[in-house]
């Protein structure tokens, strides 16, 4: 049986749910910038892997 | 069972996003990112936009955080004061530990993703700001010395230093300034603020000066921080963050605010009940509109091209 969301407590939580969920989305989006940038700048360099391990 | 059955009996006053975000202090976080923006534009690097725009958004989710757990820590005084009484935990509407919780776990957050945007040196000045507003000021010496004033200042003058470090990943001398300004500028700023509010920290129990010296010295005080306050304000000019523009805006506001801390020191109680403490609130609303102008005067100076003559 599915748990439908007809209660009342539900239309009040979904104003917040959504909040958090744009926000975690805007997180997610803020990060991938960030790796973008630093990965494309002049100073970043790959850790170097030993030859022979 | 189902969920639904289970929570049918919902609380009345269930906290809304806004409560939530209300608990970060939104007014402070102004104040913060606006002073470390400036710290981070004034200082001699450059830092790509979306670096510093993550940056600064770190900085102000954790000053956001300090102010959940002050608020956690402090719901007790804030029932009481007027001023605070309708704050999230005191209506009720937000929980001591939820106010705990989320501040402890976006101050661990904003450090960590602050050190992985900027520098290990920011991500500890922001984990100290944090830090020295909850354990030193909040926790330890707000109910302990009417000097509270004085050491709380010292927290929100934090950020502009972060700024710096954003931008240069090093400290120097021009900084501390922005620090010095905002740590002189919060004692007149608040005691002016409490002669008029002054019923809501004596019964909050809270040692603001009004309370254990009395009112006469507080307008004593007022006036001598304002004077070192207007000597530094003042010299900041001639260092590489200020210029003529800041020097203009640093002669005319520290004279208003010389004028009005003078004014309240030779005022005394009578006077002040009869025209309803109009020359504290004027100072107030003057403080609020000094430390801005200061910093926009600053934020000025650092955009414009550095061609001026002695400040060259």
């Amino acid at each position: 049986m599915t748990i439908r969301a007809e209660h009342e407590i539900h239309q009040r939580r979904k104003g917040r749910n959504v909040g958090v969920g744009l926000m975690l989305a805007a997180f997610v989006v803020l990060i991938l910038a960030l790796t973008f940038v630093k990965i494309t700048s002049g100073d970043f360099e790959m850790p170097r892997i030993e030859e022979g391990q | 069972m189902t969920d639904v059955s289970y929570q049918s009996q919902p609380q009345e006053a269930e906290a809304s996003l806004g409560d939530y975000f209300a608990l970060l202090k939104p007014r402070v976080m102004q104040l913060v990112v606006f002073t470390a923006v400036v710290g981070l534009l004034a200082a001699p690097a450059q830092v790509h936009p979306v670096i510093a725009f993550a940056s600064i958004l770190f900085v102000a989710i954790g000053a956001g955080a300090s102010g959940a757990l002050n608020m956690w820590w402090d719901a007790d005084i804030d029932g009481v004061m007027r001023r605070t009484s309708k704050r999230p935990i005191p209506a009720g509407k937000v929980t001591p530990d939820e106010a705990k919780v989320l501040g402890f776990a976006l101050s661990g957050m904003s450090v960590m993703m602050l050190a992985l945007s900027a520098n290990m040196l920011a991500a500890f000045l922001l984990a100290f700001t944090i830090f020295f507003y909850l354990v030193i000021y909040s926790m330890w010496l707000k109910r302990l010395t009417p000097q509270n004033i004085v050491i709380g200042g010292a927290a929100g003058a934090f950020p502009p230093v972060i700024g710096w470090v954003i931008a240069t990943g090093s400290m120097s001398i021009e900084p501390w300034l922005m620090f010095a300004l905002i740590l002189m500028w919060t004692p007149p700023h608040f005691w002016a603020l409490a002669l008029f509010m002054k019923s809501d920290y004596d019964d909050a129990g809270v040692p603001m000066l009004t309370v254990t010296h009395g009112r006469k010295s507080t307008r004593k005080h007022i006036f001598a921080y304002t004077i070192p306050l207007v000597i530094l304000a003042v010299g900041t000019a001639f260092t590489s963050i200020g210029g003529p523009v800041y020097l203009f805006v640093a002669l005319v506001l520290n004279a208003l605010f010389l004028k009005g801390a003078y004014d309240i020191w030779c005022r005394d109680e009578a006077q002040a009940e009869a025209d309803d403490y109009k020359v504290e609130k004027s100072v107030f609303r003057l403080s609020l509109w000094y430390l801005f102008l200061h910093f926009g005067a600053i934020l000025v100076e650092a955009l414009l091209p550095a061609a001026w003559g002695i400040w060259a």
